[in-house]
């Protein structure tokens, strides 16, 4: 993109140590802007703790973030967050006991410049509805609009967690095994939805499902015992013998 | 439909309610209320239990007392700057409890209140051990004579409808549902770009000065501001009252403290008398292992089922 040069996020020396356990070691990643980038690597690789760096929900022990050229590696959660990188969770990230709509419209709500009002009355969040219903429509939970979100099925929270983060538009989206758990429906429902939002947008995602990544990512990064093992195309990645040897290893 | 009825109906009640029953005893009643009303905001709605929330309730029942018998202030005015001053100190407790998770905001509230309660001990202008006695109610800009306890009961009526609405309203409001969201699950709406802290901060000053509210207004019903306002066991009742009428519904901390103050009236006056504190622990365990929902919620929750 013009004046913001190739990459969107870029880490220099990311470590993460718990207490000498080093779970995340010297990554170096850099994500290009409007592409949708795989992190991948066995159980216990780091990936989610990763995450939990570049969102600031875990604070680095060494190395830098950069996000757009600006350095946010002392940034807090929230402020990341109003920069436009949003994150889901590993775990469904919903509230739960309102409905699919109110949800949504948690994360509208800044736009309107009144979280903090408490003397008026919420109809005037009405004027978020359309927008909501419209993000709703799109991961196709128009009919759930108003169904409390904890009676929902597992696929549809996780559909509902998308709709949300897009309800910031977001610049970069990183999403933690969107998939995971899922059936071959939802999962393909889930595949074809993350093609369709990161039109214009940069995703960076945590995917098990090595077909998911095949079929969505332009770049992958390999995670090993918190080091970058290897990064390239789906090709020369799963070309690569270390990375069957990192699966496999862990498989035996 | 069944809703505005209902209010109705307790509205009417309450307006007819002295021609039946003491009046001052109604007004006990009625303070208490808006105590765990305003208690309710912040945990049924923030999720926070603050186990000190008598530094608030006692606090301003000091600052409204002296406001009135030492600087001779109007009532309504005494009233609002003891609000006031329960706000502030709310800011002050909130700023250095609201990072706290759980239990260590249960501990770090109780450990400012005690605080609270050792300065007013000590401190002058308190009366000690005795208090502030002799409270003059006042009147209302000298039109209504606040001396008169049906007149007064309505004055205190109108209290507890403003504070109640206010509570209602907040959970209602653009900044309930971000409220809501942040107990629903927190690290979501940090990941969506909500301060949480500076949204519990406002909703524990908000319940602050609603309990200085209450607080302020009951020494002027009693004519009296004590060490017992500001002692841990009004925290402790506060609590109790919420639990019992029913957490996180907007009218079940009030009828919660309308059974436990008519029920501290009837045993207070009985053989029962030193067992109080013996059955109001009672309660509380009924609450916590087998009646969680408290009396208004799970009239809801029968309600949802059945229909
Ligand atoms: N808060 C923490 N404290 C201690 N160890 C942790 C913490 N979070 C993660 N770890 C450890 O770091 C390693 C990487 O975990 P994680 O990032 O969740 O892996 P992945 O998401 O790739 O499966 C694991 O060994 C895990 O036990
Ligand atoms: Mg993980």
């Amino acid at each position: 993109m013009a004046g913001k040069g190739d990459y969107i996020l870029k880490t220099e020396g990311l470590t993460k140590e718990f207490k000498g356990f080093t779970a995340v070691d010297s990554v170096d990643l850099t994500v290009r802007r409007h592409t949708i980038h795989a992190l991948i690597g066995p159980n216990g690789a780091g990936k989610t703790t990763v995450f939990n760096l570049l969102t600031k929900f875990l604070t680095p022990t060494r190395g830098t973030i950069a996000f757009n050229g600006r350095d946010i590696t002392r940034a807090k959660p929230a402020e990341i967050a109003r920069l436009g990188v949003i994150r889901s969770f590993q775990i469904s990230a919903v509230f739960p006991h309102m409905t699919a709509l109110e949800n949504v419209r948690v994360a509208l709500q800044p736009r309107l410049g009144t979280t903090f009002h408490f003397w008026r009355p919420d109809s005037c969040l009405r004027v978020l509805d359309a927008r909501a219903e419209e993000l709703l429509d799109m991961v196709g939970l128009s009919s759930f609009a108003h169904d409390e979100v904890a009676d929902l099925p597992y696929g549809r929270k996780r559909a509902l967690e998308i709709a949300t983060t897009l309800a910031c538009e977001p610049e970069l989206m990183l999403l933690d095994e969107p998939t995971q758990g899922m059936g071959r429906e939802d999962v393909d429902r889930i595949t074809r939805l993350i093609r369709q939002v990161a039109e214009g947008r940069t995703v960076l995602m945590v995917e098990h499902n090595l077909g998911v990544v095949s079929a969505l990512c332009d770049r992958i990064t390999v995670l090993q015992r918190g080091a970058v093992l290897t990064e390239g195309d789906y090709e020369t990645v799963a070309a690569d013998p270390r990375v069957k040897e990192a699966y496999m290893g862990k498989a035996a | 439909m069944i809703r505005p009825a209902l209010y109705l109906g307790a509205l009417a009640l309450l307006i007819l309610a002295p021609f039946v029953l003491y009046p001052v005893f109604l007004m006990k009643v009625l303070c208490f209320a808006l105590f765990a009303c305003a208690f309710n905001l912040i945990l049924g709605y923030g999720g926070l239990l603050s186990f000190g929330h008598a530094a608030f309730f006692g606090g301003a029942a000091y600052v409204c007392g002296h406001a009135l018998e030492v600087w001779g202030l109007p009532t309504p005015v005494g009233i609002l700057l003891a609000t006031l001053a329960a706000g502030v100190l709310g800011v002050l407790v909130g700023a250095l409890a609201i990072r706290r998770q759980g239990i260590y905001f249960a501990m770090i509230t109780l450990a400012l209140a005690q605080m609270c309660y050792f300065f007013f001990i000590t401190a002058p202008f308190t009366g000690g051990e005795n208090g502030l006695q002799g409270v003059p109610r006042g009147s209302l800009f000298g039109l209504v004579n606040l001396q008169n306890d049906l007149n007064m009961y309505y004055f205190v009526l109108a209290i507890f409808l403003i504070g109640y609405f206010i509570v209602a309203r907040t959970v209602h409001s653009p900044f309930g549902q971000v409220l809501r969201a942040i107990r629903d699950n927190e690290p979501r709406a940090v990941s969506l770009g909500y301060d949480v802290d500076r949204y519990k901060l406002l909703a524990f000053v908000l319940s602050a000065a609603l309990a200085g509210l209450a607080g302020a207004t009951k020494t002027v019903v009693f004519q009296l501001a004590s060490l017992t306002d500001a002692h841990w066991h009004m925290s402790g009742e506060v609590v109790l009252m919420t639990l019992l009428g029913g957490l996180g519904t907007i009218p079940g901390p009030a009828i919660g403290a309308a059974l436990i103050v008519t029920l501290q009236n009837k045993l207070a006056t009985g053989p029962l008398s030193a067992w109080v504190p013996v059955v109001l622990g009672v309660i509380f365990v009924a609450c916590v292992i087998a009646f969680r929902r408290g009396v208004v919620g799970e009239i809801q929750a029968f309600l949802r089922r059945s229909f």
